[in-house]
């Protein structure tokens, strides 16, 4: 393979990764956008999504489908229950106090992760085969389908949600201004809900299309969240499409980075550009300055 | 008025007399690193608590500090209590400097930063093989030693670590009862009143962080003393978490809770070793109530939980 083969397959690989990004992002940028809390709990639906569909497919013999929808609701109880035992009660939260909290319930959550299914790395098998597909001279694996084809999905139906229904609307009412929503008759706590319900269900998603590229374990939730969270800064804590380009470039030049200076440095790559965009551009890539409000 | 001289004298005899009732014992060794955590969440504090910057990237500092200890004593034989010196002024001069664009964030953004930069300087713990031994660790580091006195059992740690702690301590009392102190609150309320009061805010908050990077170093190089060793799974992201977590537990903006909060969560999971695997989820649980319950911190929750026990207290007022 000479080096443009090469930058093609970097780039194939790294927008896989990239729509992974995007979807924990979204979860991110939805949650922080309706309660303006940085769920740091949200890499651990992710690591849900990946152990729950395991164990359905491999201790039950449960067909994929059923895993997968198995997986997605069962991460959405324990978003749902996160969200009525940890953050509901509390009496004044304060910014600090809901990252603790956050930070409290993804140790919760791992833990009871690691008793359940103990420290091992798990593999779950492609949707559909391990049989590469050859396009030109570079090569993807039918997962990398899988992976575009229900970020997109997942994204339409959001995008849709948001914009077309009231349910949607009124949770966009609650990001700009809470206040005003619970005005004009809207439940800002039920709202609240519904983000947790969203992003958990997002999260999970994420979490089983990457587990056969990467494998899974009870710990993978902290790498994967802390890179959502990067790609929801690059979009600017969007729930939209820039949250989506955000996880995209972050994931191309991870795996160009990774490819071309050294795989031993990857997680840094993230890191470095995530650094670079916050001093250059601290309101994200696509977002104009806001003025600072006193 | 003369509340804190009494406050810190009664803290100093408490921390001379413990090894009197601990020594021989297991909780000894814990006691040293009682007092190296609390090194680091004073530190963490004086940013944290005080100016209301947040930084999840301290144990990238502590970690830096402790690392060049042990690289310039070990391979190369520098003086260690210089070394010591000339790793927190590096230290405290990269967060200096590194602190002019990350300060000018706020809120998550900020966290964020300071939590990519931790984690920066974790991978490159974890990669420069060549320097830091990868992975696996850094052994042969020497113990501290004054002439003939060498460090080497967890009793001389221990009067070691705690005589930088209790001095630390001072210091920080003392500055945070100084206009210093007073400009880094005013901060934290309110950037844009601090500065119509004449507070350099852009200057002050990366001195702080400098000065809190300087602790931080210092607390890494007497770890990597009293240690021996150091590996890079000891200044990952889970510690920064956790030397947050002790600040606010413990209380923000005040000093003595640091103590409480560096001792509590240090004693915590040693405490917990019982219940093998079920360790973290209980340390989970009690972040999550404790933030939930005592959002001031153990420094005004303990006298809170008195007054309600002590109901005849409650009456005055």
């Amino acid at each position: 393979m000479n080096l443009s083969d090469q930058i093609i397959q970097f780039l194939l690989s790294g927008f896989a990764t990239g729509a992974i990004y995007a979807l924990i992002g979204l979860g991110f940028s939805i949650i922080y956008n309706s309660t303006g809390i940085i769920n740091f709990a949200q890499g651990e639906f992710v690591m849900l999504g990946g152990m729950v569909t395991m164990f359905f497919l491999t201790s039950l013999h449960l067909p994929l489908p059923a895993a997968l929808v198995g997986a997605v609701a069962i991460t959405t109880v324990v978003g749902v229950l996160f969200e009525r035992l940890a953050i509901r009660p509390i009496r004044k939260p304060t910014p600090l106090n809901l990252v603790i909290i956050t930070i409290g319930g993804s140790i919760l959550i791992r833990g009871l992760a690691m008793l359940v299914w103990g420290k091992d790395t798990h593999a779950i098998p492609g949707f559909s085969g391990e049989e590469p597909i050859q396009l030109g001279n570079a090569s993807l694996l039918p997962q990398h389908l899988w992976i575009f084809g229900i970020t997109t999905l997942v994204i339409i139906v959001s995008k849709v949600f948001f914009n077309y229904t009231i349910s949607g609307k009124a949770m966009r009412a609650c990001a700009f201004n809470p206040r005003a929503a619970s005005l004009i008759g809207i439940d800002v706590r039920r709202m609240v809900l519904f983000s947790f319900i969203i992003s958990s269900a997002m999260g999970s998603m994420a979490g089983f299309i990457i587990a056969p590229l990467t494998m899974t374990s009870y710990d993978v939730g902290i790498m994967l969240g802390l890179k959502g969270f990067c790609a929801a800064i690059i979009g600017g804590m969007s729930s939209g499409l820039g949250t989506v380009f955000g996880g995209i470039i972050l994931g191309i030049l991870e795996s160009l980075g990774a490819g071309l200076i050294s795989s031993g440095y990857k997680d840094a790559v993230a890191f470095v550009i995530l650094l670079l965009i916050l001093f250059i551009r601290p309101q994200g890539i696509f977002k104009r300055a806001d003025s600072e409000r006193v | 008025m003369k509340r804190e001289p009494v406050k810190y004298a009664l803290l100093v005899a408490v921390a001379l007399l413990a090894p009197l009732y601990f020594s021989g014992g297991y909780l000894m060794n814990v006691l040293v690193f009682v007092g190296i955590n609390t090194l680091l969440v004073v530190a963490l504090n004086l940013l944290l608590g005080f100016a209301g910057q947040i930084s999840l990237g301290h144990a990238g500092f502590f970690g830096l500090g402790a690392y060049i200890s042990a690289i310039l004593t070990a391979t190369h034989q520098v003086n260690p209590w210089l070394v010591m010196l000339i790793a927190a002024l590096a230290v405290s001069a990269l967060a200096f400097l590194i602190g002019f664009p990350v300060l000018k964030l706020k809120g998550h953004y900020l966290a964020m930063a300071t939590l990519g930069l931790g984690i920066i300087i974790y991978i490159f713990f974890n990669e420069a093989v060549d320097i830091t031994g990868g992975p696996s660790g850094f052994s042969g580091v020497p113990n501290l030693s004054i002439g003939a006195l060498v460090f080497d059992d967890d009793v001389k740690n221990y009067y070691l670590v705690w005589s930088f702690t209790l001095v630390v301590i001072l210091l920080a009392v003392n500055l945070s009862r100084s206009r210093i102190g007073r400009a880094l609150r005013a901060i934290h309320d309110s950037e844009v009143a601090a500065r119509v009061m004449g507070v350099n805010v852009r200057l002050l908050k990366v001195q702080i962080f400098a000065l809190s990077a300087f602790i931080s170093a210092l607390a890494g190089s007497l770890y990597a003393h009293v240690m021996t060793f150091v590996a890079p799974a000891s200044f990952g992201f889970h510690f920064s978490v956790e030397l947050v977590t002790m600040v606010i537990i413990g209380g923000l903006g005040s000093v003595y809770g640091s103590l409480l909060g560096a001792a509590l969560l240090t004693l915590l999971p040693e405490m917990l070793r019982a219940f093998q695997d079920y360790d973290i989820i209980i340390y989970g649980l009690i972040l999550i109530l404790a933030t939930m319950f005592m959002p001031g911190g153990l420094v005004r929750g303990i006298p809170a939980v008195l007054a309600a026990i002590l109901p005849k207290k409650q009456e005055r007022g």
